[in-house]
C-alpha cells in the first residue's frame, strides 16, 4: 500500500504529510532546547559569580561560520534538485554531511582541551551547563549526518523511482538542519561570549 | 518537477548573500566581544539582538518561511506561546516559600510576642 501525500499535498491542509510532519517535530525540539535555555537563565541569574573567557572564542567562532556554510550548501542543494540537477544536489549534500564532520572534529577538540584539564561537567555550574547544552546540540549534528549520508548513499536510489519525493526527503532534512544551525547562533553568543 | 531555472538560480544568488551577511553578523559579534563594552547589559543586548537577527534571516530565507503555508504558521504561533510559558516558569519559584517561614507562622509569633508584653 502506497503512504499518501508525500509528495501531492493534502486538500485540508495544503501540505505534504512530511512537511506538517518535521515543522511538529521541529516545535518540540523548540521545546527541548527551550527548557535548557531557561534553566540557563535560572543557573545565571541565582549565580553569585559566573566564569567568562573559559571557552575558545576563536573555534566557537570557526564553528559558527561551518554551520551557516553548510547551512547555505545544504538549501543550495534541494535548489538545485529542483533545478533537476540529481548530481548537483548529491554533491551539495555531500558538502554538507562534511563539514558536519568538521564542526564536531572542532568539537571533539575543544571537549579534549577541558577534559585534559579535568574540567569535566562535574567541574562547575557553568561547564555543567555548557556540557549538557552544547552535547545535546552535538547529538543532533550526528543525527543529521546519518540522515545526509543516507540520502547521498543508500537513499539515493529514491531519485530514478520518484525524484518528488526524494527532493520533499531533502527539503525535510533541510528544515531539520537549518533549526540546528539556528540553535548554535544563540548557542555561541550565550556560552562563549557573555 | 523541475521549477524555473532562472527562479531557482535567482534563489541560490539570494542563499549566497543571506550566507555572507550571516558571516558578516557573526564577525560583528566576535568584534563587539573583543573590543570590551563596558556595560555587561549593552554587551548582552548587542550580542542577542545580532543573534535573533540572524536567526530570523536562517528562519526566513533557508526554510522559507517567509512564504509558508498558514497551518505551519498557525503550529509556530503555539510554539511561540508555550516557549514563552516555559521561558517564565522559573518565575514560580519566586513564590515557592519551602524554608522560609509563613506569612501565618510570623504573625502567630508576633501575636505571642504581643501577649507577653501585655502579661509583663
Amino acid at each position: 500500500m502506497e503512504i499518501p501525500y508525500t509528495v501531492e499535498p493534502r486538500p485540508d491542509s495544503g501540505l505534504a504529510n512530511g512537511k506538517l510532519g518535521i515543522w511538529l517535530f521541529l516545535a518540540s525540539e523548540v521545546m527541548l532546547f527551550g527548557a535548557l535555555f531557561s534553566t540557563y537563565i535560572l543557573l545565571r541569574v541565582g549565580a553569585i559569580e559566573w566564569p567568562h573567557g573559559e571557552l575558545s572564542v576563536k573555534l566557537g567562532a570557526i564553528n559558527t561560520f561551518i554551520l551557516i556554510a553548510s547551512s547555505v550548501t545544504m538549501v543550495v542543494a534541494w535548489a538545485k534538485l529542483k533545478m533537476n540537477e540529481f548530481s548537483k544536489g548529491r554533491l551539495y549534500i555531500i558538502v554538507t554531511a562534511v563539514l558536519a564532520l568538521v564542526f564536531l572534529v572542532n568539537k571533539y577538540f575543544e571537549y579534549a582541551d577541558h577534559f585534559g584539564r579535568g574540567e569535566g561537567p562535574w567541574h562547575s555550574t557553568f561547564l555543567a551547563i555548557y556540557f549538557t547544552l552544547t552535547g545535546l546540540h552535538g547529538l543532533h549534528i550526528l543525527g543529521g549526518i546519518a540522515v545526509m549520508a543516507y540520502l547521498a548513499g543508500p537513499g539515493a536510489g529514491l531519485w530514478k523511482k520518484n525524484p518528488d519525493q526524494y527532493t520533499n526527503r531533502v527539503e525535510y532534512t533541510g528544515l531539520y538542519w537549518h533549526f540546528v544551525d539556528l540553535v548554535w547562533i544563540f548557542l555561541f553568543p550565550v556560552l562563549y561570549l557573555l | 518537477m523541475s521549477e524555473h531555472p532562472v527562479d531557482m538560480s535567482k534563489s541560490i544568488r539570494t542563499y549566497g548573500i543571506v550566507g555572507g551577511l550571516l558571516f558578516l553578523f557573526t564577525a560583528i559579534t566576535v568584534g563587539v566581544n573583543l573590543i570590551h563594552v563596558s556595560s555587561v547589559a549593552l554587551a548582552i543586548t548587542i550580542a542577542l539582538i545580532i543573534a535573533t537577527m540572524k536567526g530570523s534571516m536562517v528562519a526566513a530565507i533557508f526554510m522559507h518561511l517567509n512564504h509558508e503555508k498558514k497551518w505551519i504558521y498557525g503550529a509556530l504561533v503555539l510554539t511561540v506561546v508555550f516557549f514563552v510559558v516555559l521561558l517564565l516558569l522559573p518565575n514560580l519559584t519566586v513564590s515557592d516559600t519551602i524554608g522560609t517561614p509563613s506569612s501565618y507562622a510570623i504573625s502567630a509569633e508576633h501575636a505571642a510576642q504581643k501577649a507577653e508584653k501585655a502579661e509583663k
